[in-house]
Parts: structure tokens; sequence; C-alpha cells
């Protein structure tokens, strides 16, 4: 079966009926999307599935064919990076960092989906992110700064 | 084996170095040439933080501390440390100390962290230890081998006991303009000198890089998902590995048929007495591989989960008797009160579980680990596998978190069996059920309280804790004699270190406490408190975020309360103020703000501290209202992150941090103290709203207050 990541065709071995998680880490070394539950309870899995912010752990591989998978690695494609990782760099946001990529790729999501975002709106798309380590308040304030800069996003 | 790692100054003039014997002659074809410094210590701070260990429950290991700074002939300049990072963003805080006192930037500094083959021996990253210990040491071997690149500029240039400039990794000439770059000093040298204990470092109120806000080294990997955690690692050959787990505590394996699972296709199946995994080429397979496994288990009686904290009691040790002095104070006393707090145990949810990958070639074994003890699973390694620790080599890339819940190498161990039994790599992730079940918790705690208060002054103080730890016991109020003790009692789960430690129930009890008895003599908390302390730091902390939350001020409705609380832990000085809300009609708690000020000496890295302060109020909010572990006869039934509900952006109140900057004072570790304010504070501020005193972490796991 074929699917397409960040704009790239790629065969893959859908025996076993793996996730699209599985797929992207072990076969074809995209380790940035992150394992965190296995349930769709931690957001560290997020991958952008035609631009919508979708748990890669229990999302059939099969169920994305012919649809745009978004992950991580391909933010930046083009050599620099998305606004969203900018913001989150400027404020210095994380601790661990694993949460980072789930947590940008949903942000992506938000910050695309509409021009200005009030704090409610935020909190609604981000909430079902987790991190660890607790830095919502600094990540709130990295899109807050970005959200409310609408030129940049 | 460990006395090798046990040694004074005095044995590495015999021209050895720590933990692996290396010698100077190796230690230069191992670095390049070039100029180094190296110190070792074994000190009071060292067999301090021993003591400290011992409440975790953690083996003691040799209490060496070292680390070596190397620059080469291109002037790069490597420090190396045991200490690890698990998000702390201690890798930032270190090298800007180093940075300090070099005189260079801070890309020119690279730092070998959890590396046992070219790391000096480290017991391990917690116990907020790295910064009051790790980071003076970096300081003075920094500063030592500047002296020693002064020196060698002289030489070169035949000056005397002339003072001589640094800038951004050169010595200037103090005449001709000329420069001499570190890397051109170093050149075809081998220069390994002990540190100068002596000698001088930068002050801090001249901090130009240490104290500033450095931002996360490498941070632009992590944004990038580049970063690769032990979870992300390949290397060539490599299996994926899955170990079967038993259904509760305490079951044995009575048999097990495995045929199954052997005959798929590139399974393999490795059995070793209880011990049973599968290896296949992905983790799918290998799931579903060790799902076909037929296993009969025998249970043995454990504990019931209603049981908890009567079991607790009944086995806690004894433990002293208390003076009569205190029972009669207490006896005799109008005003007083006797209490009682339970604490549940809760999960540390690392969000990277336990992850390990080994390797073995011609007897050696590789493993990457993510632990905050890559020493310390080095010995877990040279048990399992009865070879000598020079074999074994453990990494620890920085990991996904910790909060002292990676303190062993359960998944390292596990690859490590599969690796040497299918005579390929293998890998072990630990899926978030395996990581809530077979990992370790924060302890369950029973505390009773006895107090009393005569006018303004306490007279009568008598403190025990069952099971969950001494640390934070002792309490920082004056006037009465006081009695704390920490009972062990047998667990029913595996428990272990947790940010903190016990310091969070043990603070939350005395909290709680301090504030009725307050309330008892019609005080106000705050002032009662800034009474009955002697310690500046403390009061300082109180009065700052007391003023920040603005304590005086009128209540925006009648069902608001304000609460307080405060804490000094681990060189750590800590004051929260909260303010929340209950719903009339549904008894929902809202928990509007929270203000914490806190005080660890100089600041090495002000946005980092900010983060680390926030982050423990955050988290221990967790603890505070709503984690807890659900288990019964040996079984958790919480397992899942939608099971177990841990902070989310959704939960989080306003959040003010005020960071007490004290450069006159020597900087002390902040990844930990910070936590234990936030559950008294909250659960005063509850009684001021609704006069309701709750007296159990987790406070409110539905949600709302009960009826008073």
């Amino acid at each position: 079966m074929k699917i397409n990541v960040n704009a790239t065709e790629y065969t893959v071995d859908v025996q076993g009926n793996p996730s699209l998680l599985e797929v992207l880490r072990e076969q074809l070394d995209l380790t940035g999307t992150k394992y965190g539950c296995g349930e769709a309870a931690c957001g560290a899995c997020k991958v952008l599935v035609n631009g919508t912010p979708t748990p890669a752990c229990i999302t059939p591989v099969t169920s994305v064919q012919g649809k745009r998978i978004r992950t991580i690695e391909g933010l930046d494609a083009d050599g620099r990076l998305h606004p969203v990782q900018e913001a989150f760099l400027e404020e210095d946001v994380f601790q661990c960092g694993y949460c980072a990529p789930g947590m940008i790729m949903t942000a992506v999501a938000l910050v695309e989906s509409k021009k200005s975002l009030d704090e409610q709106e935020l909190l609604d798309g981000m909430n079902g992110n987790i991190c660890r380590c607790c830095t919502y308040p600094a990540i709130l304030n990295a899109l807050k700064k970005l959200t409310q800069n609408t030129t940049k996003a | 084996m460990k006395d090798t790692c046990n040694t004074s100054i005095n044995h590495y003039r015999r021209k050895s170095l720590p933990g692996r014997g290396l010698s100077r002659r190796n230690f230069f074809k191992y670095m390049g040439a070039g100029i180094a410094t190296y110190f070792v210590w074994t000190d009071y701070l060292a067999s301090e933080s021993l003591s400290r260990l011992s409440e975790t429950g953690m083996p003691a290991a040799p209490d060496t501390l070292s680390s070596w700074i190397h620059v080469s002939a291109t002037g790069a300049i490597t420090v190396f440390t045991g200490k690890v990072e698990v998000g702390q963003n201690i890798r930032t805080s270190l090298t800007q100390v180093v940075a300090e006192e070099l005189f260079v930037p801070i890309s020119a500094i690279s730092l070998i962290m959890g590396d046992t083959a070219r790391t000096p021996y480290d017991r391990g990253t917690y116990g907020s230890l790295t910064t009051p210990q790790m980071a003076p040491i970096l300081r003075k071997a920094a500063a030592s081998l500047r002296e020693i690149l002064l020196q060698e500029a002289r030489k070169e240039w035949k000056l005397g006991e002339v003072e001589l400039k640094l800038e951004k990794g050169s010595v200037k000439h103090p005449t001709n303009g000329k420069q001499l770059g570190y890397g051109s000093l170093a050149n075809a040298k081998q220069l390994l000198l002990p540190m100068n204990e002596n000698v001088r470092t930068i002050d801090p109120t001249k901090w130009t890089v240490a104290g500033t806000s450095v931002e996360k080294i490498n941070g632009v990997d992590f944004v990038r998902g580049k970063h690769r955690y032990v979870s992300d690692m390949v290397v060539p050959d490599m299996l994926y590995g899955k170990v079967l787990r038993p259904p509760a505590y305490g079951a044995k394996l009575i048999r097990a048929n495995v045929d199954a699972a052997a005959t798929i296709p590139g399974v393999r199946v490795v059995q070793q007495g209880d011990f049973i995994g599968v290896v296949a080429k992905n983790s799918r397979t290998a799931a579903m591989a060790l799902a076909t496994v037929e296993a009969e288990w025998e249970r043995s009686p454990q504990v019931a989960g209603a049981a908890l904290f009567d079991h607790l009691k009944r086995t806690g040790e004894p433990g002293n008797a208390v003076p009569s002095e205190i029972t009669a104070a207490y006896e005799s006393a109008s005003l007083k009160l006797e209490q009682e707090f339970k604490i549940d145990y809760i999960a540390h949810v690392p969000l990277e579980p336990r992850a390990g990958l080994a390797r073995w070639k011609d007897g050696s074994l590789e493993v990457w680990t993510g632990t905050q003890r890559p020493f310390g699973v080095q010995e877990e390694l040279e048990r399992a596998f009865s070879i000598p620790k020079e074999k074994i080599r453990v990494y620890m890339p920085d990991t996904g978190s910790g909060y002292g819940g990676k303190h062993t190498g359960e998944a390292g161990i596990e690859a490590a069996i599969l690796a040497k039994a299918v005579g390929k790599p293998v890998k072990v992730t630990w899926t978030r059920e395996e990581e809530f079940k077979w990992a370790y918790f924060r302890p369950a705690g029973l505390i009773q309280v006895r107090a009393a208060v005569d006018g303004s002054r306490l007279s009568s103080w008598e403190f025990h804790n069952y099971n969950s730890g001494g640390a934070g016991i002792n309490s920082p109020y004056l006037g009465a004699t006081k009695y704390e003790q920490y009972h062990r009692s047998d667990s029913p789960l595996r428990q272990g270190s947790y940010r903190a430690l016990a310091s969070t129930a043990n603070i939350f009890a005395m909290e709680s406490t301090i504030n009725d008895l307050a309330q008892m003599v019609r005080a106000d908390p705050m002032e009662f408190r800034l009474k009955n302390l002697q310690d500046e730091r403390l009061k300082s902390v109180i009065k700052t975020a007391g003023q920040a939350f603005d304590w005086n001020r009128e209540k925006p409705a009648s069902n608001h309360g304000f609460g307080m609380a405060c804490g000094a832990v681990k060189g750590g000085f800590v004051a929260t103020f909260a303010e929340v809300a209950v719903d009339p009609n549904t008894r929902e708690l809202r928990v509007i703000s929270a203000v914490t000020a806190f005080e660890c000496g100089a600041i090495l890295n002000p946005r980092h501290l900010e983060s680390q302060v926030t982050g423990c109020v955050l988290q221990g909010l967790g603890g505070a209202l709503f984690e807890a572990i659900e288990f019964d006869e040996g079984n958790v039934s919480n397992a899942f992150l939608s099971s177990y509900r841990v902070p989310r952006f959704k939960d989080i109140p306003q959040t003010k941090v005020l960071l007490v900057n004290r450069k006159d004072l020597p900087s002390s570790g902040a990844g930990e103290a910070s936590i234990v304010c936030i559950a008294p504070a909250i659960r005063n501020a509850i009684d001021d709203a609704v006069g309701v005193k709750l007296y159990r972490l987790p406070m409110v796991p539905s949600g709302r207050v009960p009826n008073a």
C-alpha cells in the first residue's frame, strides 16, 4: 500500500494492520511522532491527516490511503521553521521536549485554521495534548503571541 | 569493583581517573592532546546526599563526585559529567557556568553526559543535587582550566605574573595586541592537572552568561522532532522485544505454552525461568506474538485497596516513644487538635515510557536507556549478567522526563536479556500500561498529627508519618517541643522516589495543621506563620508571594477563598498563595490563581528556573486534586491515561511565579521544592471558601468539594 507523508509517496507493509504511528516510526524512520499512551489520550502522536490533527496511535494505516499526512518532519521541509516552531523556540517552552512534536502539530492545525484565536479557543484546541512537565503557561504564551501577530502566521 | 570509584584526591595523584582506572596516558589517547582539569570529591556534601538517598530506599553507592573539562588543539571545550538531562535543562545551566569562567560563548562548549564509558562516575541525577554540587565543581574546574591557559600564555610570551585578559576563547597580550587562542595553547600538549580548590571563581554579581536566560541547548532539535530519545533509536539489525507480565503483583508463573508464538514467522521466543519475552521485526508482530502466549499464574494474597491505610498503620515500625513532656503539654492544652491525613499512591507518568536498547558484541554489552542513574543501571546489568562493569557501557540520551520515576533500568535489562538470547540488538519500549503497573509509585502515606497552641505560639507538636517517608518531616515552626517520626511500613505496591519525595505529603499535613491552629486562635494564617517562623529566607518568600497575591484584598464573592502554605526543601524556599471558588450549587471546585515565590540562592537561568517552578506547581496540582492510583489485590485498575487523570491545559489556574535572586548565596536545585505548597494552599483556600477541611490527597477526585 502507498501512503503520502510530507508530500512524499511511500510504499508500506500493512501486514498485521499496523497503526499509522507504528508505520511512521518503524517503517519510515520518522520518529518525531511519539508514542505516549496508545489510546489517543495524550496527543504525543498527533499528525495532520488532510489538515486535521489525528492521533496516529489509534489510526490504522490502511485508513489514510489517499490522504495527505503531515508530520513534524514535514513542517520545515523548505528549510525554514514553521512560525509555531519559531514561537515555541522564542518562548523557550520545553523541558524534556517529548510532547513537543504532538503539541506543535496540534497548534499548527489550530493557527492555520483561523486568523486569530482567543484564549478559550486555544484551550479547547490544545486540551488533548499533555505536557507532563506542565509547561502549559509557556505554551499558551507562545501561541497567544503568535495568534495576536497574525501577519506572522 | 566499587572501590575503584571510592577514592580520594591522593589516589588520582597516582595517575588514575575515577570509575575506569583511566591512566593519564590513556586519558589523552582517548581525549586527544590538549589541556584538562579534573576534580574528584568525597566530602560532607556527598555523605549528606547518601543519607538523603536512604529515604528513597535506593542502594547506597560509592560517594564520588567528579568531572573533567578538556580543551583540544582546535579549541573545542568538552565537559564530562555523569549527570543526565531529563528535562531539568541542566545541560544548559551547567554549560553556562563553564562558559562564564572560560570567557567563551555557550556554543563553544559540548557537554558529554550520561555515558558510563566517557563520563566520570556519578551516583545519579536526583535530589536537587546537580546545581548545589556539580555546578560549583564545574565552575572551579573551569576556573582552574582558565588559570592554566593563562599560565601557558605567559610562558609562551615569556611574561611574568602579569594580568591577562580573556575574550571569546583567546588570551590577549597586554601590550602588543596579539592573541593566543585556547586551541593553540593546548596544541600538542598533554597537560592534566587537578582542579585548584582555592581558585577564584567569578563573583555572581559579575556574571554575564551564568545567571542569564540562555535558551535550551539544542532546543531546535526538539521542536523539529530530530532529537532521538531511546524509544526513537534504531541500530542495524535491531529487533523489537516484548515481555510477558503477570496479572498482578506477587503472581508466579506455573506454566506457559509459547508454541503458537514460536510458529509466527520471524518471531523468537525467549524463556528463562519466569521470564518470557518475544522478539520480532516490528513491535506489532511482537505484541501479537506475546498475546498468543497462554500462561497460568498462581496468585498470592495481596492487600485490598480499601485496606491500604489500615495496612500502613498496622505494619508501621513503632519508632521512638513519644516523650512524656510532649504528651503532657498536649493533654493539658485547651486549644488543640488531632488529625489524620491520607496520601494516595500517585504515578510519575513520564510522557516517554521506559525504553531500553541493548547490543552485545564479543561479550561486551551496550545499553541505551532513559534513566536518572546510568551507573546504577550499569551495576544492575553487572549483577544480571555477571560480567565486569568494564564490559558494560550505558548511554543515556536526553530523556523524556523522569520526576524521580526513572532511577532504575528495567527496560534496558529486559532488552539485554532478549538481545543476548537472539544474538541481535533488541529494543524494548514499555507501553503506558506497563509504565503504570510495573514501574514504581510515589509512596502512599498515613500521617497523624497532634498539636496544641497557646496564645499565638505552638505548645505541642507530635507528627507521625507511616510509609510515605521522612523528607520534609521536620517542622520549621518555633515554640513547641517537637516529635516527628517516620514509620516504615509494608507497601502493598512498588514504591520509590518522586519529585520532592515525602515533602509533599508531610508539608501538606503540616501546613494544613498550621492553618487550622491559626484559625483556633483567630489569627491571620500568614501573620501566624511569620510570627512562628525563624528562617528569614522562608519568611521572605511568604512576604513576597503574599504581596503579589494581595493577601489582604477583599474576596470577589462569598464562595471564594484564599489559602497559603510555605516550605523549605533541599535548599529551596517556597510559598504558594491560592484563590479558589466553590460553586454553591454544584460544589465544583475552581482553582482561580496560584502565586508562588521561590528562592534557591543565586539564579543560574531565570527563564528555566521559572519553568521549573511553574512545572512543579502545576504537576503538584494533579496530586493535590485528582491523581490517585486505584488498585486492589495487587492489580492497578486505572493504568491508562484515559482513567488516570493528569493536569491539562484547562486545569491550569492563573499561575504567577516570583523568583527571589540571592546572588550572595550558593545556588540550590530547583526541580523539586516548589511542588510542596500547592496542595496545602488549595486545601486552606477551600476551607476559607466553604468551611470544609480536607484531609486526603487527592482532595477532590470528583472535582466537587463535599458538603461540610
